[in-house]
């Protein structure tokens, strides 16, 4: 069994006076790829935004238990946010890249962190988008627009973003959903690639993309996790009659 | 359908089509008159001479120059303090709290004073207050800064064009996606961060629209610098900020009811006010071109 990354304890969150997460206690094991899936509205990207604290920018969010990031609460007063993102990052499901070149984009994160040496700079980009298996498509165009590349070219190109920054878990809310299969399996493809680095946390709507990249897999229904284990068995043997139903493709 | 009916419905027709053809007709009588009557006396001479002979002859340059220096300092005042200021609504201002309603509150209130509220309060507070105080406190009493000079007409312009300012760059704060923020942030920016490098670069446009509709506006506005700082005629340029200035609307102004002989300067009035239109014409149509381009990149 592998080391415990990320422990939620008890995570309830309330949007106002409406409860969006009720109770949830999981543990996701380090460098391994741990899926969510449930019906639209569940909670899975509220809980995967508890994991960065990007809950904290949206007014009236009321969380109470734990999340502990390498043993440490990152609810707790002393956390610095910043540096908890800097070493959770995460891929939004729509592509969002900077109206900046590809270059900047990626040295964004680098150069918020005080690295200004262009030498430097070059060599984390570089690398970054070797990782994201982009730097072929991007490398004699680095100075574009990022707004130039195709959907799926943004995608790679913000999970680049991301690990310039040199973080240990990634979160990913949907990230190919608005691809296409070929972009997609790239996606995946890089995913597994990344798990033998990076802690990953994927919520995703594609019950055979979970199948397929994940390790874990956590089934929310309204708020609760309802199921979580070893991807095989969730979609073979699940034990709640609920996940069979979903998988299963009977409702939600 | 009934013939008392059909008779309203045409009238109605008629009176609306007859409304949009007035407004057109006043722009275009407005537009003809003006050009016809100044169009023997504009010329490149005409904007780059100083006046002669008791303004009754010569160029408009000192007027030129000093609304151009007027709008320079008004914008330099305006421009940034506007954009703080919509940051702070925007971005760190709860949208309920007292304070963002009051400052808002203030904002709308400021863009429906009358202008010569601005040129008494520029009069009272910069002149008589601040101006005096400062020759009290630096210069023993010698007047230098209590009187009226090109500073303290160009701030007081910059109160009436703050609201502009505002408004076009809270808009154009607002058309930066949450998505990119949300990007910055989880990259590890602070929100000060993710402001510089992302929020304000993406407001560029509205703050340059901002920035132009505030200088169209300085630029036609005459009330304000009354009296704060423009003056009749001047035979030299302003050097310094202490300096009073010549301006176009002020200069119509005192052609059209002070001059000696009014309808022997009647051409260069008209000149003067082609000069003016013309100018902010260019201002605004620019404004309106950038400002269209980025609600189009809004949507
Ligand atoms: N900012 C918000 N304010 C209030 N309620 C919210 C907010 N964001 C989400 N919710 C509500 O919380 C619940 C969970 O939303 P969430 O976005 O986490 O679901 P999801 O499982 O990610 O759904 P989807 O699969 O459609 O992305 C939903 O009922 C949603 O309406
Ligand atoms: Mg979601």
């Amino acid at each position: 069994m592998k080391e415990i990354k990320i422990k939620t304890k008890d995570l309830i969150l309330y949007y106002g006076a409406k409860m969006a997460l009720n109770s949830i206690s999981l543990d996701i094991p380090e460098k391994e790829v741990t899926a969510f899936i449930g019906p639209s509205g569940c909670g899975k990207s509220t809980f995967l935004r508890t994991l960065n604290r990007m809950n904290d920018l949206i007014p009236n969010v009321k969380i109470t238990g734990e999340v502990l990031v390498d043993g440490l609460n990152i609810y707790d007063k002393q956390i610095d946010v910043v540096n908890l993102r800097k070493k959770v990052g995460m891929v939004f499901q729509k592509s969002n890249p900077f109206t900046k070149s590809i270059f900047e984009n990626v040295a964004y994160g680098p150069k918020i962190n005080g690295i200004n040496n262009r030498k430097k700079l070059e060599e984390i980009v570089e690398t970054s988008l070797k990782k994201a298996f982009i730097w072929e498509e991007v490398k004699d165009r680095l100075h574009d627009s990022a707004m130039g590349l195709s959907g799926g070219q943004q995608q790679r190109m913000c999970i680049a973003r991301a690990l310039a920054v040199e973080p240990e878990i990634i979160l990913m809310d949907e990230p190919a959903s608005a691809l296409d299969p070929i972009s997609t399996a790239k996606i995946e493809e890089l995913i597994f690639e990344l798990k033998k680095h990076y802690t990953i946390v994927i919520v995703t709507h594609n019950m055979q993309q979970a199948a397929r990249v994940s390790d874990l897999t956590a089934f929310f229904y309204l708020g609760e996790l309802i199921e979580f284990g070893k991807t095989r068995k969730i979609f073979t043997t699940p034990d709640k009659k609920q996940t069979e139903e979903y998988i299963t493709g009977r409702f939600g | 359908m009934s013939r008392k009916k059909a008779i309203t419905g045409g009238l109605f027709v008629g009176l609306t089509a007859f409304s949009a053809f007035l407004i057109i007709a006043v722009i275009i009588i407005l537009l003809v008159v003006i050009i016809i009557g100044g169009k023997d006396t504009f010329s490149w001479e005409f904007l780059t001479a100083f006046p002669e002979d008791g303004m009754m002859k010569g160029g408009i340059f000192p007027a030129i120059y000093g609304t151009a220096l007027l709008v320079v300092i008004m914008s330099v005042a305006a421009v940034p303090f506007g954009t703080i200021t919509a940051i702070y609504l925007t971005e760190y201002a709860h949208e309920k709290s007292i304070l963002a309603q009051t400052i808002r509150f203030a904002v709308r209130t400021l863009a429906t004073v009358p202008s010569i509220i601005f040129g008494l309060f520029g009069l009272g507070f910069f002149i008589k207050f601040v101006g005096s105080g400062m020759d009290d406190v630096f210069l023993g009493g010698q007047l230098k800064w209590g009187q009226p000079n090109i500073l303290w007409a160009s701030l007081t312009m910059a109160l009436l064009t703050l609201p502009v300012v505002i408004v076009s760059v809270e808009e154009a704060i607002r058309t930066v996606p949450r998505e990119m923020r949300e990007a910055s942030l989880a990259l590890g920016a602070t929100k000060w961060e993710t402001i510089r490098r992302i929020v304000i670069p993406g407001s560029r446009s509205g703050i340059m629209t901002g920035t132009i509709l505030a200088v169209s506006r300085g630029a036609g506005e005459v009330a304000p610098i009354l009296f704060t700082g423009a003056a009749y005629y001047l035979a030299t340029l302003p050097t310094s900020l202490s300096d009073q200035f010549m301006n176009l609307g002020y200069h119509i102004y005192i052609m059209a009811t002070q001059s000696a002989n009014v309808d022997q300067t009647l051409p260069i009035q008209f000149a003067t006010t082609m000069v003016l239109l013309m100018l902010t014409f260019i201002l605004n149509l620019t404004a309106v071109i950038i400002r269209s381009r980025l609600r189009r990149k809004a949507k």
